[in-house]
């Protein structure tokens, strides 16, 4: 039931479908909220690939911001799960129908502490869907503790610093063998709007930690994921370009200063470096990198890492083609002689 | 064997001496003592292989320690002519294998018993009421087994071939049974067949038979299978149709997935050598649960297979099944817990967790599988009930049914088609809108299971938002009190719909008695050979109702209202089973219930089911 609409009324994409199909209900996280800016991105850039809706499926975990894919994109099948464990709901789910679109939105207190054991294994599978983590360094939900991602030094309202190191979940990414690996700021639209649509050309595990501040309770002065934090520190690696398979290509390489990456679909993703040594497809450097810039206080943001050449998970499972949910009978239920054979060796 | 009582009295009164030995035909159970890690298991499997060629019905408990080499372990293999397959306290044939429990298990035997042990061993002289058969194994070994280091294992045959000879299992039966065991490997089934011949040769030679145990012929496993429950419920969910697998490995459950890997790899690759199921070994059993509940909801047929532990940490993940109805399968095979308690160890302890896992009001439907065939049988109807009424459901099978191994008739295919559920197609999802559209949560046939979509349907009403969090009929947030308090009935009666469902109990029942047994699952067998013990021994004649799922079906009250008293047998401390009839029964009939409860670790015997009534009828 692809819905081609053909009044010359709203502006559509690709596949005729206005943007306003790709809302989703009115949020109800607090105004200026990280976590709102990034649905508006997710919705623009699905949007402009021009994916459909119905062959998207949204996942997410327990918090603030595992409550946003309430807030967009309402055509698209939705699973807010328990705290921490979307991983798990998403793989099953994928291996279920992987022929669907799999975007998942986590936090870092869903992903970097009660959930750490399911991200790392579904890092380690690339299992291929979009796995955003809106990083706040707070748990919003149940009211502004420090999460795990919480950089040493950083100060609560309440007053209370934080003296324990930072889980860089980028880091943690790239070693454990995700296949799309970078960070973004949730007020940075055009960054982040490529990623996204990059994100959605790729085939395997995308790991985007978000920064996504959190206006309520970890927005102010002492603050290391605050708007003014992020607008003075924000170092990005890369000038990140994404030109889609149906969009022409028109400007011109310059292999000292860009990074050409063809996608799994033709899409190409150009990362113009702004960091000398950079180069996206090298592990050990990407970690490096992000270690050093840590230590000098910047949040490095862009494409940190990316392969595309390693099998995903699904595919190392070498599943039929269609999905395994909807599979006729005669295929999932072997034959009376089968069983027969079988009784017969046990006899 | 340690854990039986020295002298316990004869159950079936058979005692024999050496002077005067009346045959004991089909009727005995042979003790083999050996080491875990020392390969015995080829050996125990031929000799109860071969004793089920001769048509004798057998069956065989594995009593391992939760090691993997250098602990005690000791098999027991049943013969009856009448069919019992309990678990037998008394021993009548000891094969002490194990020099380190040697004279603890040839103390354990009672008066009567025969003894077969290594010759150095000296056995003779702890008792002199037991008939001993002294074989030097080493030598024997030695003899036929030129590289040493393969003697450890090829020593287990000889013992093989002394039964042989001693019980009269004809030789043939037991070329058979060895040639089965090695099938592909020609030189060992050589080489394992030629310890077997020389400790025949020898038993016939240098020992003379003075024990009165033997076997003849029968007929009476003919067209029968022999496989453990592991095995058929991995069977089951193959022939449901299992899309999706996920597992952490733990004893007891292990096999059910290790077993149900081979039979996807043989039977459900396609032409193009494409699988048409993943099986996902998971970081853990949250993420095993995660994984299943994931995959219903996309519309696979998904399941997974653990233990007690791994069900204690599936308990959040369970609510969220079932109050977002997700369906799932989950095979519990249980052991003795609490914690790590006694991993390879059997119980039926697991019910009262499973049956309210979780936080808030939950119940889960729960199948109990009462034979090998049952787990086949009832592993196909979890999916289809999980799938028709969109709920986690739980198998509960138990280390005694799961790992060993149980003769069977042949499992049926199954008759009917796959039941999916309620699934509604784009064009379904269209016709609905004229009536108001379509609310996920909806009960419009008024049997509280509403109507689902999958993903990936095309229409682009299709969608509906899956959450943990309080919903109405729409599937939309909602913290509305009528909301919750509508969705919470609903869901109680969708328990009441499958109640309706699932299999019923089996009743067996004369009319006249005032005495009813309710049992279910392994304790089926203890509770069979009771009731005939108790009506030969004591004039008691007490019917019987095995059930077969929870929530209980109608006959469960209409069995209780019609007796006075009602023994409920189990294999766990707290009376599990007993509390949640309490719960079904009207007050007026709770307390009619009495308790029999079996929880150490071994498999329930039917001679304590019997003294336990006795006991409590006061007889
Ligand atoms: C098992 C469990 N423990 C605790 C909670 C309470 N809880 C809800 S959200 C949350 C933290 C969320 O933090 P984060 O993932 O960073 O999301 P944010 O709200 O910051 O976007 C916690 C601890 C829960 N829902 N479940
Ligand atoms: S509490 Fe913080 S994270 Fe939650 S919605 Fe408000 S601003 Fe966003
Ligand atoms: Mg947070």
């Amino acid at each position: 039931m692809a819905a081609t609409v053909t009044n010359p009324g709203p502006k559509v994409n690709r596949i005729g479908l206005p943007v306003l199909e790709y809302r989703g209900s009115k949020t109800t996280l607090c105004a200026g909220c990280g976590h709102n800016a990034i649905s508006e991105r997710i919705i623009d850039a699905m949007y402009e690939m021009g994916v459909q809706p119905e062959r998207v499926m949204k996942l997410s975990g327990i918090g603030c911001s595992s409550k946003s894919p309430a807030y967009f994109m309402s055509r698209s099948h939705s699973f807010n799960s328990v705290h921490g464990r979307m991983p798990s709901v998403a793989t099953g789910a994928l291996l279920a129908n992987k022929t669907m679109l799999g975007i998942g939105v986590s936090g870092d207190g869903d992903s970097a502490s009660i959930g750490i054991g399911q991200f790392v294994h579904l890092m380690r599978r690339n299992l291929p869907m979009i796995y955003i983590i809106e990083d706040n360094g707070v748990y919003g939900l149940t009211k502004g503790q420090f999460s795990a991602t919480a950089d040493i030094g950083s100060k609560l309202k309440t007053g209370v610093v934080n003296d324990l190191p930072a889980i860089d979940t980028c880091s943690l990414a790239i070693q454990l063998g995700a296949t799309f690996v970078g960070r973004s700021f949730s007020g940075d639209k055009r960054q982040l709007l490529t990623m996204l649509k990059a994100a959605i050309a790729h085939k395997g595990t995308v790991m985007l930690d978000v920064i996504s501040p959190c206006v309520t309770f970890n927005d102010h002065e002492g603050s290391t994921r605050s708007y003014k934090y992020m607008q003075d520190h924000e170092e990005p690696v890369s000038e990140v370009g994404f030109v889609p398979v149906f969009e022409e290509i028109d400007v011109e390489y310059d292999a000292g200063t860009t990074f050409d990456v063809t996608m799994h679909d033709g899409s190409l993703l150009r990362l113009r470096k702004l960091h000398e040594d950079y180069n996206p497809t090298d592990r050990a450097l990407a970690v490096k990198t992000l270690m050093e810039s840590h230590e000098k206080g910047e949040v490095l943001t862009g494409v940190f890492y990316i392969d595309t050449q390693k099998a995903a998970f699904t595919d190392l499972l070498n599943l039929v083609d269609e999905p395994l949910a909807t599979l006729p009978q005669e295929r999932t239920r072997p034959s009376k002689q089968v069983l027969e054979e079988v009784m017969a060796r046990l006899k | 064997m340690a854990t039986t009582n020295a002298g316990a009295p004869s159950a079936q009164g058979e005692t024999a001496t050496a002077a005067s030995p009346k045959p004991v035909t089909n009727d005995f159970s042979i003790q083999i003592a050996t080491v875990n890690g020392s390969g015995s298991q080829s050996a125990n499997s031929v000799l109860l292989r071969s004793i089920f060629a001769m048509g004798v019905p057998v069956s065989g408990k594995n009593l391992f320690p939760s090691n993997i080499a250098g602990l005690p372990t000791w098999f027991t293999i049943r013969a009856s002519k009448y069919g019992y397959v309990a678990r037998r306290k008394e021993i009548d044939i000891l094969i002490a294998m194990n020099a380190e429990t040697a004279r603890e298990d040839i103390l354990s035997l009672r008066p009567g018993a025969a003894a077969i042990y290594e010759e150095t061993a000296n056995l003779k002289q702890y008792r002199d009421d037991v008939t001993c058969y002294p074989v030097p194994f080493d030598k024997l070994t030695a003899a036929v087994c030129p590289e040493a280091k393969l003697r450890k294992l090829v020593k287990n045959m000889i013992y093989v071939g002394v039964a042989a000879q001693l019980l009269s299992i004809d030789m043939k039966a037991v070329e058979g049974a060895l040639r089965m065991q090695f099938a592909k490997k020609q030189k060992a089934a050589d080489l394992n067949w030629a310890a077997v011949e020389a400790g025949f040769n020898y038993a016939a030679q240098s020992l003379t038979k003075q024990d009165p145990f033997v076997l003849e012929r029968m007929h009476a496993t003919e067209g029968k299978i022999i496989i453990d429950g592991n095995a058929a419920c991995a069977l089951g969910a193959m022939f449901a149709g299992v899309t999706v697998v996920t597992w952490y490995p733990i004893t007891p459950s292990s096999s059910v997935v290790e077993q149900l890997i081979d039979y996807l790899k043989k039977y459900r690759v396609e032409k193009d050598g494409k699988a048409s199921f993943a099986v996902v070994q998971a970081e853990d059993e949250l993420a095993a649960i995660g994984m299943v509940l994931g995959a219903g909801w996309a519309g696979a047929r998904a399941m997974t297979s653990t233990s007690g532990p791994g069900i204690s940490l599936m308990a959040e993940f369970t609510g969220l099944g079932y109050f977002a109805e997700l369906p799932g399968v989950i095979f519990d095979i249980q052991r003795v817990g609490p914690s790590t308690g006694l991993p390879t160890r059997t119980a039926q302890a697991d019910l009262l967790s499973i049956a309210f896992l979780s936080h808030g009001d939950t119940k889960h439907v729960m199948l109990l599988p009462g034979s090998v065939k049952e787990c086949f049988e009832f592993a196909g109807a979890a999916f289809d009930l999980a799938e028709h009424l969109q709920t986690p459901i739980f198998v509960l099978s138990d280390l005694d049914l799961g790992m060993n191994n149980w003769m069977s008739d042949p499992f049926e295919y199954p008759d009917k088609p796959l039941n999916r559920g309620k699934i509604l197609s784009a064009e379904q999802i269209e016709e609905m809108k004229k009536s108001g559209g379509w609310g996920r949560y909806q009960d419009r046939d008024g049997d509280a299971i509403p109507y689902r979509t999958l993903p990936g349907t095309d229409h682009p009403q299709a969608a509906y938002f899956t959450r943990g969090s309080g919903h109405n009929e729409k599937a939309l947030y909602s913290e509305r009190p009528e909301d919750y308090q509508n969705l919470m009935e609903r869901l109680a009666r969708k328990f009441e719909t499958a109640r309706t469902l699932v299999p019923a109990p089996v009743v067996v029942q004369t009319g006249q008695s005032k005495v009813g047994i309710i049992a279910f699952g392994t304790s089926d067998f203890a509770v069979t050979e009771s009731r005939d013990q108790l009506k030969k021994e004591y004039g008691v004649e007490a019917d019987y109702l095995r059930l077969r799922a929870w929530p209980f079906s109608r006959e469960v009250r209409d069995f209780v209202a019609s007796h006075e008293r009602i023994y409920v047998v189990e294999q766990n401390r707290d009376a599990q089973m007993l509390s949640l009839l309490k719960l079904d029964l009207p007050a007026g009939e709770t307390p009619k219930l009495r308790s029999v409860r079996h929880f150490n670790g071994l498999p329930i015997d039917a001679r304590s089911v019997t003294d336990e009534i006795v006991l409590q009828e006061g007889i």
